[in-house]
């Protein structure tokens, strides 16, 4: 459905894309991840033929953006990141000049009702859009691409500022569209492309670092085998307690007085073995505690340190060092 | 085409924009119409015309001001550049929006006609043929403010630059005087806009004029759809 060959984009000197690559099939969801500033928003465009790319190729359904763009442009419906909306509008008549922009061929008010239900915004259909609040705005967003109902939809950013109840609905709505649409969703929240996608597509300084399903990526890069554990009692002594384990290849304490009395410790088993009965029973038959223990879950910086430095499945003393970071200093 | 023009027209009322253009239009027209041709006793409003020129150069930077710079700023033009409608026809779309309130404006001219004949006799053809080419003149100066409307996303620089362009055009005429007459002085006096449109309210209403007011307008508009193409080749 959607083609994208050495897709590339400068501005002066600045390489924003840089031959970027990648298809999407009929009625799947592909998520589009990266931190800000990495390229995302700037494919986005130059699919849509809002931007011109330096270099490269884009295809909608075999056509190219570049030579045919009205045709290209009908199969897409678009959501920048900031939702192009006009203020002095109501949703109604915003709506209606959309459906008249795009020369919906649908019937009008059934097409209409129809978007507004799928998006709830019925109730505010006749309030002018400069006095809503930002989900509603966002979803107005959302209801404009989907006038139309072109068989791509791109999502840039589709659930940014809203509140989780919010983000909870989109991402059903998203979910629910992806049945029948081919979708192209944007964010810098892994666990929303997690939750959302078929794909997913890390971009990384405008260039690809990762393309797989998400199931398959996130088990790669999860951390399954190593675990942060609080137990009350002495720090070394748990620490060697520990270190008998068999599967155990690492222990290491974070901090000795995290609460008082109670240490923190990070513990790295084997690959591919699960140590959690163990832990909890050694702890236990010593009469420590055991607090908390919870699976060490990698964040999307901690993840672009892992693709990036090529290390998908070891652990690199980088992302320690940054976990550490992250966990003592924020 | 159509939907733009609808809601830049809509747009026009439901801002003070469109309400002050016209106010604004109308009490000049009106102190015009009063000083020039009722106060002399006279029928001939071809003075009136005359002097609404410098109005015009002032206000219609007004109304082409936002047309395309907002879209940019507001971000709305990643909606109607991504919307499958060519280029052209959406640039005409917002010069018709445009246009529609300056014809709203001008429509008020032979209405002080008719008011004039319910009094006295008048030459009708004058008239016409001064409206006829008050509308040509604002063709130019909205496809004028169209283009430099597309060329920033700061409403103020983009009124300032149409008014810059249109006092540009009142003040090539004084400038060619003051070139030696030859080949340049002759170029410059055949593109002169200002003083064909004199022309035209002094009753010299020539086919060549009605041409040149509308290429002018056209290879404006054909500017402003260049600027928008280069985003995408750029």
């Amino acid at each position: 459905m959607i083609e994208v060959q050495d897709l590339t984009k400068r501005y002066g000197a600045k390489l924003a894309v840089d031959k970027v690559s990648f298809a999407v099939g009929e009625s799947e969801i592909l998520g589009f991840l990266g931190p800000n500033g990495a390229g995302k928003t700037t494919t986005m465009n130059i699919l849509t033929g809002y931007l011109s790319s330096t270099d490269g190729k884009a295809m909608i359904n075999g056509i190219d953006i570049l030579e045919e763009p009205i045709k290209a442009k009908k199969l897409i419906g678009y959501l920048p990141e900031q939702p192009p909306l006009y203020m002095d509008m109501t949703v109604d008549e915003y709506l209606k000049f959309v459906y008249g922009l795009k020369k919906c061929k649908l019937p009008m008010r059934s097409h209409l009702n129809e978007i507004c239900e799928l998006v709830k915004i019925t109730d505010v259909r006749k309030r002018v859009i400069k006095n809503l609040s930002k989900g509603y705005k966002q979803r107005v967003g959302v209801a404009q691409a989907l006038v139309g109902n072109p068989p791509v939809l791109i999502l840039d950013e589709p659930t940014v500022g809203l509140d989780p109840k919010q983000i909870i609905e989109i991402r059903t709505l998203i979910k629910k569209l992806g049945k029948n649409h081919t979708v192209i969703l944007s964010s810098h929240i892994l666990s929303e492309v997690q939750a959302v996608c078929d794909r997913i597509v890390i971009i990384n300084r405008g260039k690809i670092v990762a393309d797989d399903s998400s199931d398959r990526l996130v088990h790669n890069l999860s951390n399954d085998h190593k675990l942060i554990v609080r137990a009350e009692g002495n720090a070394s002594e748990i620490k060697k307690l520990l270190s008998t384990i068999p599967d155990m290849q690492e222990v290491r304490i974070n901090k000795e007085n995290i609460e008082p009395g109670v240490a923190e410790i990070y513990l790295t088993a084997k690959d591919g073995c699960d140590i959690r009965r163990d832990v909890s029973k050694k702890l236990s038959s010593r009469n420590y505690p055991l607090l908390m223990m919870k699976s060490n879950e990698l964040t999307l910086e901690e993840i672009f340190l892992k693709i990036t430095t090529g290390d998908i499945y070891g652990h690199a003393d980088k992302i320690e060092a940054s976990m550490e970071n992250k966990l003592a200093g924020k | 085409m159509l939907a733009i023009l609808k809601r830049e027209l809509r747009a026009y009322f439901t801002s003070p924009l469109g309400y002050v253009y016209l106010a604004i239009f109308y009490a000049f027209s009106g102190v015009f119409f009063w000083q020039f041709t009722l106060a002399l006793n006279s029928t001939d409003m071809s003075a009136v015309f005359l002097a609404l020129f410098v109005v015009l150069m002032v206000l219609v930077p007004l109304l082409t001001m936002r047309l395309l710079a907002d879209d940019k700023k507001q971000k709305t033009d990643q909606l109607t550049l991504t919307a499958p409608v060519s280029l052209f026809s959406l640039v005409f779309g917002k010069f018709l929006s445009a246009y529609v309130i300056f014809v709203m404006g001008v429509i008020m001219l032979p209405i002080y006609g008719f008011i004039m004949s319910t009094m006295a006799t008048v030459s009708w053809l004058p008239i016409l043929g001064n409206t006829l080419g008050l509308l040509l003149l604002g063709g130019i100066f909205v496809s004028g403010g169209l283009f430099v409307s597309s060329l920033t996303e700061n409403q103020m620089i983009a009124a300032v630059g149409s008014f810059f362009i249109n006092f540009m055009v009142l003040l090539m005429d004084t400038l060619i005087n003051q070139l030696p007459s030859g080949l340049f002085r002759q170029i410059f006096e055949s593109i002169s806009i200002y003083s064909r449109y004199t022309d035209i309210t002094q009753g010299i209403f020539s086919l060549s004029s009605v041409i040149f007011f509308l290429s002018v307008t056209g290879i404006f508009l054909f500017l402003t759809v260049r600027v928008l193409e280069k985003k995408r080749w750029a």
